[in-house]
């Protein structure tokens, strides 16, 4: 489809400006100006409309039908949320407001839903503190590495590393290499969890903390997990809980009592606020009591006669990692959720993600090879090393799959599966969708076996097929400039 | 049970294919003793309930003052067709693009919008976004680090003090020797800075308009650190830039900000979009996010995520950036607003608010004991007073009469205590900035 630039036409006007009512300035500096209007586009309202809703319906969204794409928890967005996001009370809100003398009165409401989300996310995760701060999960990551490194400045530690399993996701050892840690990696054992032996070689006095995420990407639970955290904690080191994959756990077990310090909640993944192609999420911060002066500034805390103020007297404090109390629209959203879901609505999210993802194991273990067989949590990996042999790669079964309607899983990870199928169905999809899903992924497999080249040949009916992406890395075109600039 | 499909029925069955007795069994893997009981917390609500509850917190909030606050994060208006187009469910329930076939959508939108952001910005190359305005000095900051590896980075202190704090906090372990520069009347002190920089020096920042308002010509400094083998790093707001000359004509390396004017609601602090744009030279050491143009076997045009080499998936602790989910929609959405308006509409709004604020301007200092902190310097749409007691006094005193008048600039300089940060965007009308007058008037 042609870029919006192009269709621009000279002259034509957009949206009408509110115009001026006050005299035009008189003390124009002529150097600080622009020489020339940003060659934006001229369109009319039609126009600008029409080309985002051609644009739209080149997407896949979860409202448009199946998406297991594993580790990202895509299930269903209530809308009731987005309605309540979009209160005038709420978004209308200037985030300075709290700063200036009196103004903490006037945002008691947007106080007491971050105060509230704190003292859910402890209950739900077994923490003492929560700092809703973080804008997404690798940013919680970050945090949460920030909070380590305070932590054993303060005590005086001298650790450098960061321990991480050959499953995790990247931005793992990506945010403790940013927090200025060295990363070191653990192997994971034949069950496909980390092994407690291997852990055990890797752990000095220089190891700061574990980051591990539970269930694992695998879709396992390490039933020595506790037996980790006391390791750790045996040389000072810190259990962080990469959340994740928390659907698998809500109402069954919590990360603190299992021995984790830190964790961080992907709001946009649990919590059901919308992916929005990309973000924004959230990704609020959890920790034990003994790291809770090092959150970030500022806090809510409530006073006895039931009001909130935000503190920002914490001398041992990381200090901001954002610029006021987080994603709050997000916050608000996640909050709209579990009021709907409530405790016993909790549980069954993890009962019925738990059930699906099992469900559709079971169906296709006879199809494909499943590494580690027996029960899973919330997501099942695959392996198409029996395609494969055909020349079907993980790949191509994602592109059949696009062919058939649905999202492809996760694909190529975890690392540690050979052409791994990460497939991660949640609560909120139906029998009949994932018995859809099932035959689409049976058919293919009878496909790669009788006539592979059909497979290969997909995706067909999409608007461009399979796109030259290493052109795009070498021959990068990453803007579209306006001539005289280009 | 709200948002799950299956019935009892379906479950059963289920469990029978799978061959466990019960639900409970699936979870047979977690140790009993690290099991949970029912979880404290009150059961749930309908649909109505929660709007009812939640509307009620909405209340207790205060949104109707005539607001004068910016800061950094200003109240501009949102056209009906933004919301419209932005909440269109393909956009908002996909996720990052790793599909390119089905989501043409979303990559030819991170494509454009890199586009506008170049164009806005004057520079060559833009990622798909980062968090916010803060994090996206930050992440030039590590930026710069990485291309010169260099160990300085010199901060002029009329960048936003937020976000100073922010830097502050994210390098403090690990070994930047991190120097702030005091401002003068104003704007960047250019002995301050000839003196802070060196041949160590991976960066210098600076903030246009800056954190007073004032704007700045700052080719000179482009020069100077460029002299010395650093970047210059340009935040910037970006509805300025409808009149204002773009970093990329002053000579910066790169160009971040604050996108949240573009569109976004001020939403008590986020969702908002942090934007970053540089030269081409310096684009494979870019975090984050980027869309590119390529074809199809059949040469039809089409866009993917790519340079991912960079990234965390990929490259793990070697990555140029950890961020994985940025602000996709917030993205999509500075460029919907930005086309919505378009070429002549961006330049009308910008020239509004700063006709809007010279004469607010104006019309405050007439009123007496009131002047201007900064009488020598340009300003776009936000500027300081000096008032004849503390700004803090004078802002609770404008809240009972039903305004925002602006930010005590005390809080973060203590030495400015009875100054007032005004801001004015195209939302005041002459008679709110009248009243605002007239107000104080009454008040000093």
């Amino acid at each position: 489809m042609k870029l919006i630039f192009d269709k621009s036409v000279p002259g034509r006007g957009g949206v009408r400006g509110v115009g001026s009512d006050v005299p035009s300035r008189a003390d124009i500096k002529p150097d600080l100006l622009r020489d020339a209007p940003a060659e934006l586009p001229e369109l009319s309202e039609l126009d600008v409309v029409r080309h985002f809703t051609a644009l739209s319906r080149l997407n896949f969204g979860v409202d448009s039908g199946f998406y297991p794409l594993g580790s990202c928890t895509m299930k269903y967005n209530p809308k009731a949320a987005e309605h309540v996001a979009n209160m005038p009370g709420f978004a209308a809100l200037h985030p300075l407001l709290p700063q200036l003398p009196g103004g903490e009165m006037m945002v008691q409401g947007a106080l007491a839903v971050l105060r509230r989300m704190d003292l859910l996310l402890r209950e739900i995760c077994g923490m003492s503190a929560f700092t809703m701060q973080p804008l997404a999960g690798a940013h919680g990551e970050l945090t949460g590495t920030m909070i380590i490194a305070a932590y054993h400045a303060d005590r005086g530690n001298d650790k450098t590393t960061i321990l991480i399993p050959d499953s995790a996701h990247g931005t793992n050892p990506a945010s403790a290499a940013i927090a200025g840690y060295a990363v070191r990696t653990v192997p994971s054992n034949a069950e496909g969890v980390m092994d407690a032996d291997a852990l055990a070689e890797a752990l000095d006095e220089n190891v700061a903390g574990v980051m591990l995420t539970s269930p694992n990407t695998v879709g396992l639970f390490n039933a020595r997990i506790h037996e980790i955290a006391d390791r750790v904690h045996a040389v000072d080191g810190l259990m962080y809980y990469d959340g994740a994959n928390l659907n698998a756990l809500l109402g069954r077990c919590r990360p603190g009592d299992a021995g984790f310090d830190i964790v961080h909640v992907n709001l946009h993944k649990t919590f059901a606020t919308p992916h929005g192609g990309g973000g924004p999420g959230a990704g609020p911060v959890g920790v034990v009591d003994k790291l809770a002066e090092f959150l970030p500034t500022s806090v809510v805390r409530e006073r006895d006669d039931g009001s909130f103020y935000l503190d920002y007297d914490r001398p041992k404090s990381i200090g901001y990692v954002a610029p006021f109390y987080g994603n709050f629209g997000i916050i608000l959203r996640a909050y709209a959720y579990i009021l709907m879901l409530g405790a016993e609505g909790l549980a069954r999210v993890a009962d019925n993600a738990v059930l699906n993802a099992n469900y559709v194991s079971a169906k296709l273990k006879d199809r494909y090879d499943l590494p580690y067989p027996g029960p899973c949590m919330h997501e099942c990996v695959f392996s198409a090393a029996r395609q494969a042999l055909k020349g079907v790669r993980a790949i191509h079964i994602a592109k059949a799959l696009i062919d058939r309607g649905v999202h492809p899983p996760t694909v190529y990870f975890p690392l540690i599966v050979h052409e791994a199928m990460m497939i991660e169905p949640t609560e909120t999809e139906s029998k009949e969708t994932l018995d859809a899903f099932i035959a689409a992924m049976v058919e293919i497999a009878d496909q790669a076996e009788s006539d592979p080249d059909a497979v290969l040949a997909c995706p067909t009916t999409t608007v461009i097929g399979q796109l030259d992406e290493t052109l795009a890395a070498r021959k990068p075109d990453l803007a579209s400039l306006a001539p005289r600039e280009a | 049970m709200p948002f799950i499909a299956n019935t009892d029925a379906q479950r059963q069955a289920m469990l029978e294919a799978i061959g466990v007795e019960s639900v409970d069994a699936l979870f047979a893997g977690i140790p009993p003793e690290l099991r949970s009981g029912p979880l404290n917390i009150p059961p749930g609500l309908t649909e109505q309930e929660v709007r009812t509850k939640l509307g009620a917190l909405a209340e207790r909030n205060t949104t109707g003052l005539i607001g004068f606050l910016g800061g950094g994060f200003y109240d501009h208006f949102v056209p009906a067709a933004l919301d419209a187009i932005v909440s269109r469910s393909e956009f908002y329930t996909a996720y990052t693009p790793y599909q390119p076939e089905i989501s043409q959508g979303t990559l030819q939108a991170i494509y454009e919008y890199q586009s506008a952001i170049c164009r806005l910005t004057g520079m060559e190359v833009a990622n798909a976004s980062l968090y916010d305005g803060g994090t996206a000095v930050y992440e030039a900051i590590m930026m710069a680090l990485r291309i010169t590896r260099r160990s300085r980075v010199v901060v002029d202190d009329s960048v936003s003090p937020i976000y100073r704090k922010m830097v502050r906090s994210y390098t403090s372990n690990l070994g930047i020797d991190l120097v702030e520069t005091p401002s003068a009347e104003g704007l960047p002190d250019r002995r301050a800075l000839a003196e802070a920089i060196d041949d160590r020096t991976a960066a210098v920042i600076v903030q246009n308009p800056n954190f007073f308002g004032c704007v700045d010509e700052v080719t000179d400094l482009a020069e100077l650190v460029h002299s010395k083998g650093g970047l210059l790093v340009v935040s910037c707001y970006p509805i300025s830039l409808g009149l204002l000359k773009p970093p990329g004509q002053m000579g910066a390396d790169i160009v971040v900000g604050e996108g949240q004017s573009l569109g976004m609601s001020l939403s008590f602090g986020g969702p908002y979009l942090g934007f970053m744009a540089t030269l081409k030279k310096h684009m494979r050491k870019m975090p984050g996010r980027i869309a590119g143009r390529t074809v199809d076997a059949r040469g039809r045009q089409g866009f993917v995520l790519t340079l991912q080499a960079r990234e965390q998936h990929i490259r793990r602790e070697k990555a140029t950036s950890n961020i994985c989910t940025n602000e996709g929609l917030c993205a999509l959405t500075a460029l919907v607003y930005l086309s919505l308006l378009g070429k002549t509409g961006l330049a009308d709004l910008a020239r509004t608010c700063a006709d809007k604020a010279g004469y607010a301007q104006q019309r405050l200092a007439q009123v007496p004991g009131v002047t201007v902190r900064f009488p020598r310097r340009w300003y776009f749409n936000e500027f300081v007073l000096n008032l004849p007691m503390t700004a803090d006094k004078v802002i609770r005193g404008l809240f009972h009469r039903g305004l925002a008048a602006g930010f005590p600039l005390g809080r973060y300089w203590p030495e400015m205590n009875n100054c007032l940060l005004v801001a004015v965007t195209e939302k005041r009308t002459k008679e709110d900035i009248d009243f605002l007058a007239h107000t104080l008037e009454v008040i000093l």
